[in-house]
């Protein structure tokens, strides 16, 4: 039996890339195979798509229901992806001691946290393309621009919403990550202005919530998507929580 | 800031497995985390393998393997699942196939970590911290919570990698852990470490040293042992029923001990006689720590 040990190649990492993609894919599918994960990244997201595409409440706003709703529940899975469920995800892997240990092979904490956003970008890559697809048999048809633009603010809200997951699962304890992050997502969807237009509510409302990154993502979507221009405001506002958020997480995150 | 460990120095050699022993809460797993760079150190200096693991390379990393008190496993994962996935962090890792079959993990590898058993879980963890083949490694308690025969199993397989030349840095709260695998022992209490040598040595360098003893027998319960005790000899109860004689035991006393059951018409359903264990040597440090009143404050290191 020692020829596992005395006669085996010397001990080495594999290739940076390598280690991060391996580490992206089993995230990735971690993250799919869990059916809690599955209901808040595809089916309430869905549901909601269907919900405003039925009922008039967004009648009124100048487009049609559904090119406003899509927007908005686009952004709606970047925060059930990257906050929520990443946030869950990581606070319980502190708990049981799985970032330590992969922190202490070649992964290392850099590829831990890049697998980890890769694993984000995949499952969002799954939840745009299932949302656009039903929002597409609903009758939406947006502008090429408008969808170039809006993948880049969703990939920009996903690294905000990874930071600010991270940041909460590696600061306090995973019970209270799974509280933060589920009750943040339901806020944050009726009231953050993410889904809805905060404008639908009150001009006073709106003036706060634009400054949420949920705010900022929603305006941002909604202004590449249904008119094919990016909303300065909403970006800067969105780069300076990303930022925030990172420096944050980078200073307080707590491998154990 | 609470210092949790301090004047704590140690080497490890390859072909060689050092034992950190103590009990729990000693300061051994921390201790190893500072060493393995899993936890960052105030103070002192720590060079493994030619580096600080403070700020280890991936090199460092995979030339390391850790095996941590908790597992560290995802409980939602299955085990060859995971073993498959680490390997792949490595170059040319060891065969997931052979290292499954080494350590019985076959009979359970579609089973969710959640669902396995401690001793389980153990075995999955040694195998996760071996599949790079690494020329260090750290082991955190890896006989805890084994049933008889896994433990033969994981200490035959630590011996194999000893021999292979491997350094072994292990903590154990277990005596026999240490007196039965160690090549070289620290014991640590309360963040310090108290004395250090190999088995032999430490046993030798005992007080009571070479003429130590310790005699046990079973028999019936609250027996009066005062007879059996004189200077320099010590007979307590230790559970009903167990009764513990040592110090410096002549073959006198055995034959006092002879007479003094056949006065109290007693027949032990058993007797032992050893040396002074490496139990002895720690009890005797640990007693002499807490009657000298000792309080910890320094760095880690």
């Amino acid at each position: 039996m020692s020829i596992f040990f005395s006669d085996a190649p010397r001990a080495a990492p594999a290739s940076l890339g390598r280690r991060v993609l391996s580490q992206g894919r089993y995230e990735a599918a971690a993250m799919l195979s869990n059916g809690e994960q599955l209901v808040l990244m595809i089916v309430m997201p869905l549901l909601g798509l269907i919900a405003l595409a039925v009922t008039p409440i967004l009648d009124g706003m100048g487009d049609s229901r559904i090119n406003i709703a899509t927007p908005g529940i686009l952004a709606l899975s970047a925060l059930s992806t990257a906050f929520t469920g990443q946030g869950i995800a990581t606070g319980f892997d502190r708990r049981y001691g799985v970032l330590r240990f992969m922190s202490s092979t070649p992964l290392g904490k850099g590829g831990l946290i890049a697998g980890k956003v890769i694993a984000v970008l995949v499952a969002l890559s799954i939840q745009v393309l299932i949302i656009s697809v039903v929002a597409g048999f609903l009758g939406w048809r947006p502008s090429g621009v408008g969808i170039v633009l809006g993948l880049l603010f969703l990939i920009l809200g996903a690294g905000t919403f990874t930071a600010l997951g991270l940041l909460i699962a590696g600061t306090v304890r995973p019970e209270a990550t799974l509280a933060i992050t589920n009750l943040g997502w339901i806020l944050l969807a009726a009231l953050g202005g993410i889904v809805l237009p905060a404008q639908k509510f009150s001009d006073t409302m709106a003036g706060i919530v634009e400054w949420l990154p949920s705010g900022a993502l929603g305006n941002a979507m909604r202004a590449a998507l249904l008119e094919g221009r990016i909303d300065i405001f909403a970006t800067v506002i969105l780069c300076a929580w990303a930022a925030a958020g990172t420096m944050a997480a980078v200073k307080w995150f707590k491998w154990n | 800031m609470k210092r949790i460990i301090s004047n704590i120095s140690l080497q490890a050699n390859f072909g060689q497995v050092t034992a950190l022993l103590g009990a729990n809460g000693a300061g051994k797993t921390t201790t190893i985390e500072c060493a393995q760079g899993l936890q960052n150190r105030t103070d002192g200096s720590i060079t493994l393998l030619g580096e600080d693991p403070q700020n280890a390379s991936a090199t460092l990393r995979a030339r390391v393997g850790v095996m941590l008190q908790d597992g560290g496993l995802p409980p939602a994962a299955r085990p060859v699942a995971l073993l498959r996935h680490v390997a792949s962090l490595y170059s040319h890792p060891l065969s997931v196939d052979a290292l499954v079959d080494r350590l019985g993990i076959g009979e359970f590898s579609n089973t969710t970590i959640r669902r396995l058993s401690g001793g389980q879980k153990q075995r999955v963890a040694l195998a996760a911290s071996l599949l790079g083949n690494p020329e260090v490694l750290f082991l955190d308690e890896p006989s805890a919570g084994l049933d008889p025969q896994s433990r033969l199993m994981v200490f035959e397989l630590i011996r194999e990698l000893r021999d292979a030349g491997k350094a072994i840095v292990l903590t154990t709260h277990l005596l026999d852990d240490a007196q039965r695998l160690a090549d070289y022992v620290y014991i640590v209490d309360k963040g310090e470490s108290v004395t250090q040598g190999t088995v032999p040595e430490l046993l030798s360098e005992s007080t009571s040293a070479q003429s130590h003893r310790v005699m046990t027998f079973e028999a019936k319960p609250g027996l009066d042992t005062a007879a059996l005790s004189r200077s320099g000899i010590t007979c307590e109860q230790t559970r009903p029923g167990s009764y513990r004689m040592s110090g410096s035991l002549e073959p006198a006393d055995l034959e006092h001990f002879g007479q003094w059951c056949a006065a109290q018409a007693v027949m032990p359903t058993s007797v032992h006689l050893a040396s002074q264990s490496l139990e002895d040597v720690f009890l005797a440090i640990a007693g002499a720590q807490e009657q000298s009143g000792l309080t910890v404050e320094g760095n880690k290191q």
